[in-house]
């Protein structure tokens, strides 16, 4: 039993790292913190996390079929640009045109009240699952390197952004503002459930904060089943020997597919709930690029290596937590604002070096160039 | 088809369709050019030498993002390496400044080198951390404001002025094509950048430095990104934060619409070049177009994607 835990723990040492270094920077966090340890500070820093968290996630996927998604930040833009149209819940809903060189086309009205909001929110994580469907297309059947086609379709997601909104703008409907940015007894108070959030046996509960719910949700829900499935288990196949999975007669094809459409998915959930969260959209291009980037650390940091075939999206989500903590941590500490982005390099810079110490063990130098 | 001609086409189909591909660009400019205004400005050299002047920076950046790509790296420190050296060399000023500029750019690039090739970690990883604190190091240098300092007359004068008619900036470009080709065609450095690219650990048994090489190649590309920094601090007298961001994904589809393999190990200096003068043109005709910038991403990124499609087709794995 000691033993199964022990190798447990070997097999996923970067997890289990990323934990401990959340569990203890977080600890730190609230004990320095003024009011530490309240719903309140609890709901500021899940909103901060959702975004970039949901963002590590999709970048693990393809990472874990050793591809790589350089279009996460652009399909998240794109999607928050959606939102901020079709999210307004205005009661007589939007009226939809589109304006391409001066041509004018009236594509009806798009339902308001609720019945709207939910139709909006299913598309527009129809339309980032359709974005990761296309990269996983090109990548596949038009067998050109990961990283480079997903630049390029990250510029014409950038592109369809910004032609959405050329300056950022738009709404978004204020009870789902307050409900998917606050706690659950905030949330249950606006969707009237519970008696407004009020019930006797909702109160042990009520000061979660929504987006760690979410968080969780599409963890258990999205993440567990397809990692338990033959598509997913085909991902982890595919990135560690790509040539052997073939010859098992595995589903490389669908499963890349898969890998970059569940990408879309999970950044596509982080585009709605940025859009919700800033009630607007915006066509940030150097914002698009940071969020990429900063899925990329996440995903090294939780213990997934870039070479693809083991980690987890778990890890990434920790990954993503470590890395907005140490943020967190500028502002308690009053660090000079001047002085925030190089601490935030060094300490990304040696994250990554310490975990590489072990190449000083290596005995046989041809063992590191795998 | 023999396997001589097969050999060849290799590497220059891409090149060949790259420059054909130029040329559409040049035909489809003129023909919109000469419908709405009956002017022709892409035929006339002086317009095409001052979009080359502007792309000379891009070009430089290119050469250098190229030698880590061919040896399977990738350097996203470009950015603020390029930017730093431009400062650095904008505050120093007098007759150090251009050495200062470009010793930032070595000492970035060695320490990429030792990180990427001592460490193993990847470069992907590592550049991009370098990247931040090279900004971090520019934001707490600036106060986060536009540096005050200017530009010497010496960058100026190198980035801005002509010689014969010619921008200077081309000759500058033009020496640092030479070297790079010279260095990948002509010497034991060259055959053992390929080497690395297409397997390091058989270069390693070969009794290649696989590490120094790999070092060497990083130091190339942070000097390559702090010339341009120089240069282009010189072209806009003065030096500005995120001067470098525009340049690191061009830099990146430029080598690769060349040709060269992101993977590494395979490509041509002149494909980089032509993949440079793609993307200038692409930019200018989309500029006299009046296109917005919405309509240039999609463009830009379709274009990738067109080239890729039809010569840059990996090989499926079947084994």
């Amino acid at each position: 039993m000691l033993d199964d835990i022990a190798i447990r723990v070997r097999q996923n040492i970067g997890i289990v790292t990323a934990v401990l270094l959340f569990t203890v920077l977080y600890l730190l966090y609230n004990f320095a913190h003024p009011r530490g340890f309240s719903s309140a500070v609890l709901v500021q820093n899940g909103d901060e996390i959702f975004a970039l968290a949901m963002l590590a996630m999709a970048q693990t996927v393809p990472v874990l079929a050793s591809g790589l998604d350089l279009s996460v930040g652009a399909v998240m833009t794109m999607v928050g640009c959606f939102a901020s149209y079709l999210l307004t819940g205005a009661a007589d809903g939007t009226p939809l045109h589109l304006d391409i060189f001066g041509l004018q086309l009236g594509l009806g009205t798009f339902p308001g009240g609720v019945s709207g909001i939910l139709l909006g929110i299913v598309v527009c994580l129809a339309t980032g699952t359709l974005a990761g469907f296309i990269n996983g297309c090109i990548v596949v059947y038009g067998r050109i390197q990961p990283i480079i086609a997903t630049l390029a379709t990250g510029a014409v997601y950038i592109g369809i952004a910004l032609f959405l909104r050329p300056t950022p703008g738009g709404k978004i409907d204020e009870d789902l503002n307050w409900a998917m940015t606050n706690s659950l007894g905030d949330f249950a108070a606006t969707v009237h459930i519970f008696d407004d959030g009020a019930a006797s046996w909702f109160a042990p509960v009520a000061w979660i904060p929504v987006p760690f719910v979410l968080l969780i949700l599409i963890a258990l829900v999205v993440w567990v089943p397809f990692r338990r499935s033959v598509l997913g288990r085909a991902v982890y196949a595919v990135g560690s020997a790509e040539g052997a999975a073939y010859m098992s007669g595995l589903p490389i094809d669908r499963a890349k597919i898969a890998a970059f459409t569940l990408a879309g998915f999970f950044a596509g959930c982080g585009g709605l709930f940025l859009a919700i969260q800033t009630s607007s959209g915006n066509a940030d291009i150097p914002q698009a690029g940071a969020y990429t980037l900063n899925s990329i650390a996440s995903v090294v940091i939780g213990g997934t290596s870039l070479l693809g075939g083991t980690g987890s999206a778990i890890g990434s989500i920790f990954g993503a937590m470590v890395l907005r903590v140490i943020s967190f941590f500028f502002r308690i500490f009053d660090i000079a604002p001047l002085l925030q982005p190089l601490f935030e390099g060094l300490i990304l810079l040696a994250a990554v070096s310490i975990g590489a110490l072990g190449v000083l063990r290596v005995k046989n130098t041809l063992e590191l160039f795998r | 088809m023999s396997s001589a001609s097969l050999s060849l086409s290799r590497d220059d189909r891409p090149i060949l369709i790259a420059a054909l591909f130029i040329l559409v660009i040049l035909v489809a400019g003129t023909v919109y050019t000469f419908a709405r205004f009956g002017s022709a400005p892409l035929l006339s050299p002086t317009y095409l030498l001052q979009q080359l002047q502007i792309g000379a920076f891009l070009g430089i950046v290119a050469a250098g993002m190229m030698m880590v790509i061919l040896i399977a790296q990738i350097d996203l420190s470009v950015p603020w390496t390029l930017a730093a050296a431009a400062m650095m060399a904008t505050s120093i000023g007098g007759p150090f400044a251009i050495p200062v500029g470009l010793g930032i750019g070595l000492l970035v690039g060695l320490i990429n080198g030792i990180g990427v090739a001592y460490l193993r970690v990847p470069s992907m990883i590592f550049t991009l951390g370098v990247n931040a604190v090279m900004r971090g190091l520019m934001v707490a240098h600036t106060g986060g404001y536009a540096p005050q300092t200017a530009a010497t007359d010496l960058m100026r004068t190198l980035a801005g002025d002509r010689t014969l008619g010619i921008p200077n900036a081309l000759f500058v470009w033009a020496a640092v094509s030479v070297l790079v080709t010279i260095i990948l065609q002509r010497t034991a450095l060259g055959r053992y950048v390929y080497a690395i690219g297409n397997k390091e650990a058989a270069a390693y048994l070969a009794g290649v430095d696989t590490r120094r090489i790999t070092v060497i190649c990083f130091v190339l590309c942070g000097v390559a990104a702090a010339l341009a920094g120089v240069l282009l601090a010189g072209y806009s007298t003065k030096a500005y934060q995120g001067m470098g961001d525009a340049y690191l994904l061009p830099s990146i589809a430029a080598v690769v619409i060349g040709g060269t393999n992101i993977l590494g190990g395979r490509g041509r200096y002149l494909g980089t070049l032509i993949g440079v003068v793609l993307i200038v043109l692409l930019n200018s005709v989309l500029s006299i177009m009046d296109m917005p910038e919405a309509g240039r991403q999609v463009i830009y990124g379709l274009v990738i994607i067109f080239m890729l499609l039809v010569y840059g087709r990996g090989e499926r794995v079947t084994s």
